[in-house]
């Protein structure tokens, strides 16, 4: 166990301290995601919405860099340390891939969220957005629960792309639009209706953004489902999403040694 | 008894292609076609071929990166398809020109962060890491980003994130290739001290570098097209080579001067060259040339070049191979 807390701790180093050292994060990762953010806030003024779509759409642009963070920081990630030699030796390491994975994911989490906090402080004084918790352990609840499904996910892609290679790369590409909209990062995944709401509710965020309206806007914001069964199905995707990757990271690198596709040198 | 620090039993790898104009059939390519290794405890081992032989190949299998097709391999004891995490413990892999590792990140930071995976506490590991820095002179560098450095400096933290853990079985595929002589000469000097430091560490050492498999291995294998074609001690194998030995002389015309009879001169060659005479003689011992010398020196010839010419590695892949090492790389690049 504790071998693993070292590994983890060593993989998340460079997510947490290298990638802060370069200070153009803060505009690059803050400002400029707040721009798309912004063009949304102007929209809903220009309709006349209600003030709390402004907090929808803020806590939208924080929750996309957690979404963006698992697409290229975790599923392609291991296509650029296959690039660059990292994937044979973390392959070798007596650790495994697993701790290196949770080692990736914790360092990103925090890497994101402290993005995520400047986006949402930046956006709410800039538009006088204040919000309401009424139940900060369940908003919390839902926010870990959300993250946990989340960085699954992220698990799970790479694991795929011990596999496929450059094409999980070209898949990542393929779902950050769709999964943007089909979300509800910018408005209420309930306007898209039932169907396409559940089937959208496997990405964690969606859910996991309806939750935390119901708790930031309680009584105003109209649930797609109740916090309840939202929470009990963002479990239940945490899970589910674990065992898959698990299930998947040992098919997978199988499969890599016995195809040999984890190495650029031969 | 102890286990053999690598063992290799018929070990084939084979990788599937798909079919191209290069390969119609969509053959597999036979990358280790039936390799049998021995490789006791303690021993730097080296692998000579060219590029594409199957040495990284071979490497790749028993760091358990590559499962074999068929065949066994086994490092301490251990299988490397079945017992994967025990070896991973015990084992460690350099290669040339890795650029592993993150660029913004300092050479010290690096290395902590490969320790930690070794689950090595952080304060032994940071001194560990000062005193490797140390010994190939890189602690200097040690604040520096690794984006900063150059090959050499690089190769250096490489091998020293290679021996952070302690390997009983490290594994240096290629690891002074691309760099300048003195970062060559650093990396060879600091390996043959290190095997020495304590007992039954072993190396598995390849290359394409004669002149390294010579000055650092106890033992070469050389491998061709997958497959083992000698091995022994490199003064063994020199001594395979057609010819062995030999003493080339240059002097003037010999004008009936006869040489072969001369005790202990066992073949005497001899060919004009620019008004010269080029004499190569093989001597059943080397105080044999002293009589030579003597008996042109009391004929008033004057003698004006005297080599002894010793077989290389070179010699004897070539008579192995059928080519010299370069034009082997040239053919399998296709040039």
């Amino acid at each position: 166990m504790l071998r693993l807390l070292r590994a983890i701790l060593g993989r998340s180093y460079p997510r947490i301290i290298g990638a802060n050292r370069d200070k153009s994060w803060l505009f690059y990762d803050t400002v400029l995601p707040l721009l798309g953010t912004i063009a949304f806030v102007y929209v809903y003024k220009a309709l006349g919405a209600p003030e709390r779509f402004v907090g929808y759409v803020i806590m939208g642009g924080a929750t996309v860099a957690f979404w963006m963070n698992v697409m290229w920081s975790m599923a392609a990630q291991f296509y650029w340390d296959k690039q660059g030699g990292n994937l044979e030796l973390y392959m070798v390491v007596p650790c495994g891939i697993p701790a290196i994975l949770l080692g990736m994911s914790f360092g990103g989490f925090v890497g994101t969220v402290i993005r995520a906090i400047a986006i949402v402080a930046i956006g709410s004084l800039l538009f006088d957005v204040h919000y309401t918790v009424s139940q900060w352990p369940v908003f919390l609840l839902v926010f870990g629960v959300a993250i946990v499904g989340l960085y699954g996910l992220g698990v799970t892609f790479a694991s795929l792309f011990l596999l496929w290679g450059r094409e999980a790369w070209h898949m990542a590409n393929l779902f950050m639009e769709p999964v943007f909209f089909l979300s509800g990062f910018y408005f209420p995944v309930r306007a898209l209706g039932f169907w396409a709401g559940m089937g959208a509710s496997l990405i964690p965020l969606t859910l996991a953004l309806d939750a935390m309206r119901q708790l930031l806007f309680p009584g105003t914001h109209p649930p797609f489902l109740p916090l309840g069964t939202e929470l009990g199905i963002l479990a239940a995707l945490a899970i589910s999403f674990i065992v898959l990757a698990r299930f998947l990271l040992r098919k997978m690198e199988y499969l890599a040694r016995r195809e040999g596709r984890l190495s650029l040198r031969f | 008894m102890t286990v053999p620090a690598i063992e290799t039993k018929e070990l084939v790898r084979e990788y599937r292609m798909k079919r191209s104009p290069q390969n119609p059939s969509g053959a597999p390519v036979v990358a280790l076609d039936g390799v049998t290794l021995d490789v006791p405890q303690g021993e730097m081992f080296g692998l000579l071929g060219p590029n594409g032989a199957g040495k990284t190949t071979l490497i790749k299998v028993l760091v358990t990166l590559l499962l074999p097709t068929a065949g066994a391999a086994r490092v301490l004891g251990l299988d490397v398809v079945g017992q994967v995490q025990q070896i991973r413990e015990r084992i460690s892999m350099v290669s040339g020109g890795e650029h592993s590792g993150y660029g913004i990140l300092t050479v010290r930071e690096q290395l902590w962060m490969f320790s930690q995976f070794y689950g090595l506490p952080s304060k032994p590991a940071l001194a560990r890491i000062d005193e490797l820095l140390k010994v190939v002179g890189l602690y200097e560098e040690r604040n520096r980003r690794t984006s900063a450095l150059s090959t050499g400096m690089r190769q250096k933290m490489n091998l020293v994130r290679g021996l952070l853990s302690d390997p009983e079985v490290l594994f240096l595929d290629e690891p002074t290739v691309g760099l300048d002589v003195t970062a060559a000469r650093d990396i060879r000097a600091y390996i043959k001290e290190w095997i020495r430091m304590k007992p039954g560490r072993t190396i598995l050492l390849t290359t394409h570098y004669m002149h390294e498999a010579e000055e650092l291995c106890d033992r070469v294998a050389i491998i061709h097209k997958g497959r083992i074609i000698a091995g022994d001690a490199p003064a063994a194998l020199k001594l395979r080579a057609t010819g062995g030995t030999y003493f080339l002389l240059t002097t003037e015309t010999l004008d009936g001067i006869s040489l072969a009879g001369l005790p202990g001169v066992q073949r005497a060659d001899t060919r004009a060259l620019d008004g010269r005479m080029e004499l190569r003689l093989h001597l059943a011992e080397d105080g044999a040339i002293a009589g030579v010398v003597k008996v042109l020196a009391d004929s008033n010839r004057r003698i004006f070049s005297l080599q002894k010419i010793e077989p290389t590695l070179e010699e004897v892949f070539v008579q192995l191979v059928g080519q010299r090492l370069e034009e082997a790389d040239e053919r399998k690049a296709g040039t």
